[in-house]
Formats: structure tokens, sequence, C-alpha cells
């Protein structure tokens, strides 16, 4: 079986090398702001002891106040798995780091966010619209898009 | 001397033979060469997503039909696991066997369609196609037996499966399952040794391992190029846990070892097949599950192994009677990711038969 690990657990193995970094952690995930994003996922990547080297899904949830990326990250090694999410309250400009460098597997899943969710992912080396054409107003999967 | 050309740009597509759905490949060519490839995704989106935050979730269902229409069966699956591990619903016995045998009938039809036209794509028009879509004929039948559709089932159910097997289904499912490893031995003497066939897949298209885990290929692509990785066997879901069966591994991750990994994935099925009607108990196929379901707040990521790869489906549930979120996990979307990686320096003839080799269906990317 898969072992989930549990955020709050995860939280406390690195909470000595990004102190400012984790917003909360719960059993099911651990949250990060967005600007130490990329250096959690890095060192979630390359520490033998979590050693996520696959990206099974990235997507995002409107819950109107923020913004929530969600990130499904697993081991193939270990065979665990950990929920990583990060928050942007910004409706207007919302931004997080891309992680394509680290997993090719976010490229497309990247892209799809940005389509549909409006979420700008900094670093993308090719952040264009996957399914919706060059000027389509709005972003679809936002909760006040109707 | 090598000849260089100008850089041509070629559309294939929307309206292709090869594209399985529509979708256009904007290919850069030198000479005949591949240079460069970029997607150009979205003529099949129907915003699904968005869609199922407006139904209720078991109306949510026959839209997962929708997504990959060679394998509705497991993704019916996939979506009615979520929903249950979210609400924790327990499913009577009988009904977890049921949804093994009709999940593992469709992975064999759905490997017989991809087989049949990756062959198409090298160029063996429809001989081979038609032999084994006589086989997924006789899936279609069993299916149409047991819930009157050919295309689209809807027949699993929160909670178990909408009807039981009618008489004549275990009878013909039997007969089914004796005589298909004999058919599988007949593709693999028509095919497998092949010269034609071993010419122009044999090291084409190389998926390297640790490229195809950095790129999260999943499904037989993964298990091509040598990753042992079935979510069968490392999570397993419903009653996997009790048959025994073999993963196969490719070696060399080319669009042979993709080939021949579906085909050996299709006698593993039959195996599977064997031991769930053997095992089969009776009883009933549905717990009492309301009709307006309101699972508690929270979220959930479920995922099963498809015949195209894990396939997820990731929901978040405001205690509404519609999810508030409701995100599928295509693995033929992200089996394209390192596409363009597989396909440049080889020549256009081959590109395509690499994207064939990958088994995209369209309707399940774009969604």
């Amino acid at each position: 079986m898969t072992v989930t690990l549990k955020g709050e657990e995860v939280a406390k193995k690195i909470a000595h090398s990004f102190p400012m970094a984790i917003i909360t952690a719960n059993q099911t995930a651990i949250i990060v702001t967005p600007d130490s994003l990329y250096q959690v996922a890095r060192f979630l990547k390359a520490t033998p002891e979590f050693d996520f080297d696959y990206l099974t899904n990235l997507t995002a949830v409107d819950y109107l106040d923020y913004f929530e990326v969600v990130y499904h990250l697993t081991s193939l090694k270990h065979n665990h798995s950990l929920v990583l999410k990060t928050r942007c309250y910004d409706r207007e400009k919302p931004s997080v780091p891309s992680v394509v460098s680290l997993w090719q597997g976010a490229d497309l899943q990247e892209r799809e966010v940005y389509d549909l969710m409006g979420i700008t992912f900094s670093g993308h080396p090719n952040l264009k619209r996957l399914f919706l054409w060059e000027g389509f107003p709005g972003h679809p999967l936002r909760r006040d898009y109707l | 001397m090598a000849l260089r050309t100008e850089p041509f740009v070629l559309n294939i597509g929307p309206q292709h033979p090869s594209s399985h759905g529509l979708f256009r490949l904007e290919v850069t060519l030198d000479g005949e060469v591949v240079t460069g490839l970029e997607l150009v995704l979205g003529y099949l989106h129907r915003g699904i997503e968005k869609l199922a935050e407006g139904r209720t979730y078991i109306q949510n269902i026959p839209l997962t039909d929708r997504l990959d229409y060679l394998a509705s069966m497991t993704n019916n699956f996939a979506y009615v696991l979520a929903v249950e591990k979210l609400a924790g619903i327990e499913v009577p016995e009988r009904t977890e066997y049921l949804r093994v045998i009709m999940a593992e009938l469709m992975r064999i039809s759905s490997h017989l369609s991809f087989i049949g036209f990756l062959l198409n794509e090298l160029g063996a028009y429809f001989t081979p196609l038609f032999y084994m879509f006589r086989e997924r004929e006789k899936i279609l039948d069993l299916f149409e037996m047991v819930c009157g559709q050919r295309l689209t089932y809807n027949y699993m159910r929160i909670g178990g499966v909408s009807q039981d097997i009618p008489e004549e289904f275990l009878p013909a499912v039997k007969r089914f399952v004796a005589e298909m490893p004999r058919l599988v031995d007949e593709y693999e003497q028509l095919l497998s040794g092949n010269e034609i066939l071993l010419a122009r897949t044999k090291g084409v298209g190389i998926l390297p391992r640790d490229k195809a885990i950095n790129a999260s290929a999943s499904g037989p692509v993964l298990r091509a190029s040598g990753v042992k990785w079935d979510i069968r066997k490392v999570d397993p879901y419903s009653v996997y846990d009790r048959f025994d069966f073999e993963v196969p591994v490719g070696s060399v991750g080319d669009v042979y070892d993709r080939y021949w990994v579906r085909v050996s994935e299709m006698r593993q099925s039959v195996r599977i097949l064997e031991q769930a009607l053997k095992q089969l108990p009776k009883g009933e196929v549905w717990t009492k599950v309301p009709g307006l379901l309101r699972p508690l707040r929270g979220e959930v990521y479920g995922h099963i192994e498809g015949p195209k790869g894990e396939l997820g489906f990731y929901l978040v549930s405001d205690n509404s009677i519609a999810p508030y979120r409701f995100h599928i996990r295509p693995p033929a979307l992200l089996n394209l990711t390192a596409l363009k990686d597989m396909v440049v320096g080889w020549k256009l003839a081959d590109a395509i038969v690499i994207f064939g080799s990958l088994d995209t269906v369209l309707g399940e990317v774009d969604r």
C-alpha cells in the first residue's frame, strides 16, 4: 500500500530548514507560502528520506478568499505520498513559482491551471493557455465565473 | 555532408486519421526530420470539471463516461471509488468483483484498439484493426448484456453497480476468457515477430526511465520504460490484492516495448478475470446510499490503474450535494508531456507512430 505521509509529521522534519515557510500543517496536507514553495519542493525531492521523484497531480482550488494550488507528490522508491499545498490571496494577479525545472510533468498541468484558474507560474518555460484560445475572457474554473 | 533545409512548419490535424480525436500537432521539420513540436489542444474541451461543480455526485457519473470513451467502465470505476473514499461508503463483495471483471474486460478492449490503431499508423491498413475489433466486439456485446450500452456504460453507482449481471452473462464471459489466450497468441504470431513491425518500432522513440518518471508518465508508457509501477500492485484498491498476476515491464522504453507491455497486460487481465470469475460471490450488488449524497467537508484523491495509466479524481466537498471541486488527473494528457523529447530527431513518419504508441484519447486530454 502507498503510505500517505501526514502533513504534521513532515512539517516537523522540515521546520528547522524552513522556519518561515510553513503556514499550517494538518493530517492530510502541508501548506507552505508561495515564496518558499520552490525551495520546499526541491528539498522534498532531493532529500533521500522523502525522495519525491514523481509529481502525480497538480491542480488548484478556488476558495474565494484565496487560491490553493495542490501538489500530489509520490516517491516510487519508498512508495509513499504527500500532499503539498500553497495559498495565494491576491485575486488580481495570483502567482506561484513553477516547478517544471524539478518535475517536467508539471509542464502541461501548470498551463492548464493558468488557463482555467488564472494563476501565473513564474519561471514556466512556455506559459500559454492549454485548452482555450488566446483572448478568451476570464478563467472558467474560478468560482465567481458565471 | 548533411544537407540542411529551411525549417518548415507543418500542421498535422485537427482533422487527421492519426489524431484519435481532434487536436493539432505543429511540427517543425528540417527536410523530413522533426526538429520541434508544439501541441495545440482544446478542440474537444467541454468543461467537464466546471460542469461537474453544478451537478450532484450521482449525476456526475455519466460525465466520466465521456472522458476516455474507449474505457468508460474504468472511468466510472475511478470516480465512484473516489466518492466512496470521500463519503466512507463500503460496497458489497459481489460488487467489488463485478467491478474488477468489468475493469479488466475494459482494459483488454482498450489495449485491443490500441494495437489495431498502432498498426494502422504503421501502414498495415485495417487488417490488424479488424482482427482486434473482432474481439473488442465480443467485449462490447458483454457490456451491452450488462447495462444495455456499448460505449457510454454509466454502469457503476456510488455504493454499487446499477444492476446485477443477467443469467446469460457468466457463460458468455467464461467462453470469452477461455478463448482469449489463444487469440492473443494469434496476434503475437501475426505481429510480434513481424519484420516490418520490428524495423519500425525497435529503438524508435525511446523514453528513458528517469525521463519517464520526471515527466509523470504512467501506465503502460511508464512500465515500458522499465519502471515496475502498477497501482493495482503498489496501492491495491477494491479486491485486487486477492489476485495473482504479474506486472509486465519493458526494458528500453521504445515503441516496441510499449506495444509488448500492452500485449502482455492482456494476458494478465485474462488471468485476473479467470480468478475473479472463480471467486465471484453471491449477494447484493448495492448498498443503500442517499440519492442526494452530502459527504462531510474534506477532500480526497482516489486513483486507479486505468488502461491508459493512472486515472485519478481529486474531489473537494463542502458538505453540499455537489462537489466543490472536481479535478481529473488525465493519464493521456500527462503521457503527452514527454512527446516532444521522444519525437525530435525522428522522421515525420516515425513521429506519427511514436504519438500512436502513447495511446492518447482526446476526450480525456481535453475534458
